[in-house]
């Protein structure tokens, strides 16, 4: 019986000091915001998408890509050339894509605090610059295992660009492979 | 001399009658690419455009705007790169459509330089209002 006392009391000290110091590491932050900012960071694997006029501007066509999934020089470079977006037109008038740009920056994974966001950065390559998700090495990393005939080859997702395809929660920024189904094959375990 | 003065004032109040599309978006637009030079809109050229194919070196080598958002304005359409479902153009279907200006002309820039590989003509533009307003 006094074993289990002692693993609770050791349990309620870790969860304590756990709080404790992601109070400290927050504590920069607005004082209300940083016991939110804690659970959610805990729970999810890149922030999710804040600003509904990115939402607009970018999600009408694609996946809402996190801008947690790509660090700044991605970013600026993307953005630089939307006349030719993946062979696509996606320009839009300057004053909303400086708008746009500041909300990517601001947002992107070298600032962000998310679990795959900072993995995302540690995979970084020096001196390259990524211009999609799946260029990068953590990208590529976490699905060489799925073959191309559940992916390119397979007409409900035809490309890696779609996230949302078979990470069912990408939307809200969870990326946990226990959510992954993928359309036509199903629950993907490696 | 009377009768011809009715005559005046109906073929002079003609044009104005032509111009309300009860639509204050395209009206706002169309009174624009009046003044840019386009002469009457219809339509019928809108509809025209809308299914008409244009060559690309790179694919898709034959665009048009029927490829994403089908030749049934009150279809769902979609990208057809990134699959993603495009809501109907119609207004009668889907409400949002034709009422604010500079989606509008957002959009046109961007789809009339991929589908068309240059920017679309006041003429075009006012033409495609009238096809999808209808």
């Amino acid at each position: 019986m006094k074993i289990y006392q002692k693993l609770l009391a050791l349990a309620v000290i870790t969860a304590t000091s756990s709080l404790l110091f992601s109070a400290i590491v927050y504590g920069d932050d607005d004082e209300d915001q940083w016991k939110f900012r804690w659970l959610e960071q805990s729970k999810l694997d890149v922030a999710p998408v804040n600003s509904p006029l990115y939402r607009q501007e970018c999600g009408s066509c694609h996946f809402a890509y996190q801008p947690g999934l790509l660090p700044n020089n991605s970013w600026q470079t993307i953005m630089a050339g939307l006349e030719d977006h993946f062979g696509d037109n996606a320009e839009f008038d300057a004053e909303t894509q400086k708008i746009v740009l500041d909300y990517l920056l601001l947002n992107s994974a070298d600032k962000s605090n998310y679990k795959r966001s900072k993995r995302i950065v540690g995979s970084l390559k020096e001196g390259k610059i990524p211009l999609s998700i799946s260029d990068t090495l953590y990208f590529k990393h976490k699905h060489d295992e799925i073959p191309a005939r559940y992916v390119t080859g397979n007409k409900e997702v035809g490309s890696y660009s779609r996230c949302a395809a078979c990470h069912r929660r990408a939307e809200s920024g969870s990326y946990n492979e226990d959510e992954v189904n993928i359309p036509g094959v199903g629950r993907w375990d490696d | 001399m009377m009768k011809k003065s009715i005559l005046l004032v109906m073929i002079s109040v003609l044009p104005l009658a032509q111009a309300a599309s009860g639509n204050p978006a395209v009206d706002t637009l169309l009174d624009q690419y009046r003044a840019a030079g386009a002469a009457s809109f219809t339509a019928e050229a809108g509809q025209h455009l809308w299914n008409k194919k244009h060559q690309h070196t790179v694919a898709p080598l034959e665009r048009s705007c029927n490829l994403c958002h089908t030749s049934n304005l009150t279809h769902n359409g979609q990208h057809v790169k990134t699959q993603k479902r495009i809501k109907p153009m119609a207004p009668g279907i889907n409400t949002k459509r034709l009422t604010d200006t500079r989606k509008i002309e957002k959009w046109f820039m961007r789809n009339c330089k991929w589908t068309l590989g240059r920017e679309c003509s006041p003429q075009e533009k006012g033409d495609f209002l009238l096809y999808i307003l209808q």
